[in-house]
């Protein structure tokens, strides 16, 4: 049985030898290295799977590496204030490979504080939004670790709290820092790995991680108005 | 010393330290015709540029060059800087290795089929040479040092010593591989509270189930792993140096032990604010980090006891205390205050291909190479972390090496001659 024809799953391009030779898509999603998947493949793909390309992770990996300027990327968000505490942000283009990119679609995220700061809680609180964040960034990453590594994932979940004294905020001690004193994450997982490889995928995870970067160490942070 | 046209020679190695003096012996056993250029004099950096409490980090059984093994009585003690710098000088002695000393290189460039080398004392025309001018030559120190307020003293590994030359008061040491592990155990134990910022480490014990860790890693095959088949060699090549230090007690210098004599622990230096050092919120996570991948290099040597019967000879398996990481390290130290007095920048060297005029230096400024085979035909590369194997920064890592790069070089050479021909 000769192999399916399929699309490259980064550049759409139809799987034939001819083309393979001849024509580049450096920039498209597949950086080059197309992604056909023949049948056989399916058939090995599917000993684990947790939903991440990793062939296309590292495919990207090797050519960033020789083209370090479509690595710069520029993410950006869009926030208008709605009324009191209640603001509504959204996030659609980025910047990155060389070319101005979408999301799919739209996407937008309310923010709001509780009613026992007298708001009208029509969304998270901003640092509910930052804990957001982190979880989701450390979640991914496991994922991809996990495929990387061959391991099964089955269920993960994870809850956060970050600790906080509002005496900071609202400029009663200014001793007290405005932000979290400290945040834990406990994931559980089950998958087909030993305790310790379990902990090697959330140790690798937070390695590899924008968000627990982002959030441990000082950012410079330039606010303007125009 | 040199008038007239430049000298002609089939190859120049520049360097005469262990790595370049390894390549000798094998390029002379394999008759090829070469000069060792060296700016000072043999094993300069070792006479010059380490600390001195310093051992290495291997024992003397694996103090070994080609054609010379070690022949003292204590293999399993670890040799001291003048030790070592005798080890060199006498290898250097009994090759009779052709060095020119107080030669300094001054460029190295492409010149017809082969290179020109300038020197203070003439120039060099050759169809290939070695770079053996070491790993270390220069101290990485990161851009926030300019940062840093006046007040605070700041002092290189190639500049450090002894405590002694410090001032009197707080010590942050920035690094934790075997350089920081090393000066912060030293340093607070000369009443100097030493505060240690700790990024990415490998923390492997001195001793592991009564035997020394190079001796597992020896046997194990860890250390013959060849370039080629490690999955990664980019990162393999910027892992760390471990957590470990050659000492008689044969003591595991790892971050519990620094934290039991009083040294503690804060995150990677992150940046300097307003004459405050601000550190990472990541120290648990490197703790964990390298606790678990000592894990797994122990998991291997377990394994590997196991199948090859020594189970019964050695005491059995066992697993060290994970690192002791504060609830909350602090993620900040004033500068201004007068707790520290001095910053030591164990965060690195780096090799100087100053006068490297062949353009074979990637964006980071490290010399493209494939296993030592630099990326200009006839240039060669030696004494880098895993160059070939990870043995390779070892003293008798060069001896492999050696033996690898100078066929190369030889087979290089021949068919250079056959084309011409």
């Amino acid at each position: 049985m000769g192999p399916t024809v399929v699309p490259c799953r980064g550049c759409f391009l139809v799987n034939t030898s001819v083309l393979l030779d001849e024509i580049s898509c450096t920039g498209r999603l597949c950086f080059g290295i197309h992604k056909f998947q023949t049948e056989d493949e399916t058939v090995t793909d599917k000993k684990v799977d947790n939903g991440v390309d990793v062939e296309f992770l590292l495919g990207a990996r090797e050519m960033l590496a020789e083209a370090p300027e479509a690595a710069q990327f520029k993410w950006r968000a869009k926030c208008d204030w709605v009324r009191g505490t209640h603001s509504r942000t959204s996030v659609e283009g980025f910047f990155g490979l060389g070319e101005e990119q979408n999301h799919k679609s739209e996407h937008t995220f309310d923010a709001d504080h509780p009613e026992v700061f007298s708001s009208e809680d029509h969304g998270a609180t901003p640092v509910e939004i930052v804990l957001a964040g982190l979880a989701s960034c450390l979640t991914a990453g496991v994922a991809a670790v996990a495929q990387h590594r061959e391991i099964q994932l089955r269920s993960v979940s994870a809850t956060l709290e970050g600790g906080m004294d509002v005496q900071g905020i609202l400029g009663i001690d200014s001793d007290v820092r405005n932000g979290f004193d400290g945040i834990k994450v406990t994931y559980n997982i089950d998958a087909d790995a030993s305790q310790e490889d379990i902990e090697a995928l959330v140790a690798q995870s937070q390695k590899r991680s924008a968000v627990y970067d982002i959030i441990t160490n000082p950012t410079n942070v330039t606010v303007e108005v125009s | 010393m040199v008038s007239g046209g430049p000298l002609k020679i089939d190859t120049v190695v520049i360097g005469a330290g262990h790595s370049g003096l390894a390549m000798s012996y094998c390029l002379r056993e394999r008759g090829v015709e070469h000069v060792l250029l060296e700016r000072s004099d043999v094993a300069n950096s070792w006479k010059t540029e380490r600390w001195d409490s310093l051992r290495l980090l291997t024992p003397n059984w694996q103090s070994r060059l080609p054609g010379l093994t070690y022949e003292g009585d204590d293999p399993d003690d670890f040799m001291t800087i003048p030790e070592v710098i005798s080890f060199v000088d006498h290898y250097a002695d009994v090759i009779s290795a052709p060095i020119q000393t107080r030669t300094t290189v001054t460029s190295v460039c492409c010149a017809g089929d082969g290179y020109q080398v300038d020197t203070n004392r003439g120039t060099w025309k050759c169809r290939a040479v070695v770079v053996a001018s070491g790993a270390c030559n220069i101290a990485s120190v990161p851009a926030i040092a300019s940062s840093v307020p006046s007040s605070i003293a700041m002092v290189t590994p190639l500049d450090y010593r002894n405590p002694e030359q410090l001032k009197d008061g707080g010590v942050l040491v920035v690094g934790a591989s075997a350089t920081g592990t090393q000066l912060a155990d030293e340093i607070h134990r000369s009443g100097r509270p030493v505060t240690l910022s700790v990024g990415e480490h490998v923390r492997i014990p001195r001793v592991y189930r009564g035997r020394d860790i190079q001796w597992w890693m020896d046997a194990t095959g860890v250390l013959d792993e060849r370039y080629d088949e490690v999955d990664d060699i980019n990162r393999a090549r910027n892992v760390p140096s471990p957590q470990l230090a050659g000492s008689q007690e044969r003591s595991t210098l790892d971050l519990n032990a620094l934290t039991g004599i009083g040294v503690k622990l804060i995150g990677r230096l992150a940046g300097i604010r307003d004459g405050t050092a601000q550190f990472s919120g990541s120290l648990r996570n490197n703790c964990a980090l390298a606790d678990l991948k000592m894990n797994r290099l122990l998991n291997t040597i377990d394994e590997w006891a196991s199948e090859n019967g020594l189970d019964d000879q050695v005491p059995s398996p066992h697993r060290f205390a994970g690192t002791a990481v504060a609830d909350s390290p602090p993620l900040s130290l004033d500068l201004t205050n007068g707790q520290i007095q001095t910053i030591v920048w164990a965060t690195g060297y780096r090799p100087d291909y100053s006068w490297l005029d062949v353009p074979v230096l990637d964006r980071k400024g490290k010399i493209r190479h494939d296993g030592g085979v630099v990326a200009s035909p006839g240039m060669y590369l030696m004494g880098m972390t895993f160059l070939r194997r990870r043995k390779s920064s070892f003293i008798h890592g060069a001896a492999d090496d050696a033996r690898d790069l100078s066929d190369h070089l030889t087979s290089y050479l021949t068919n250079a001659i056959s084309n011409t021909d």
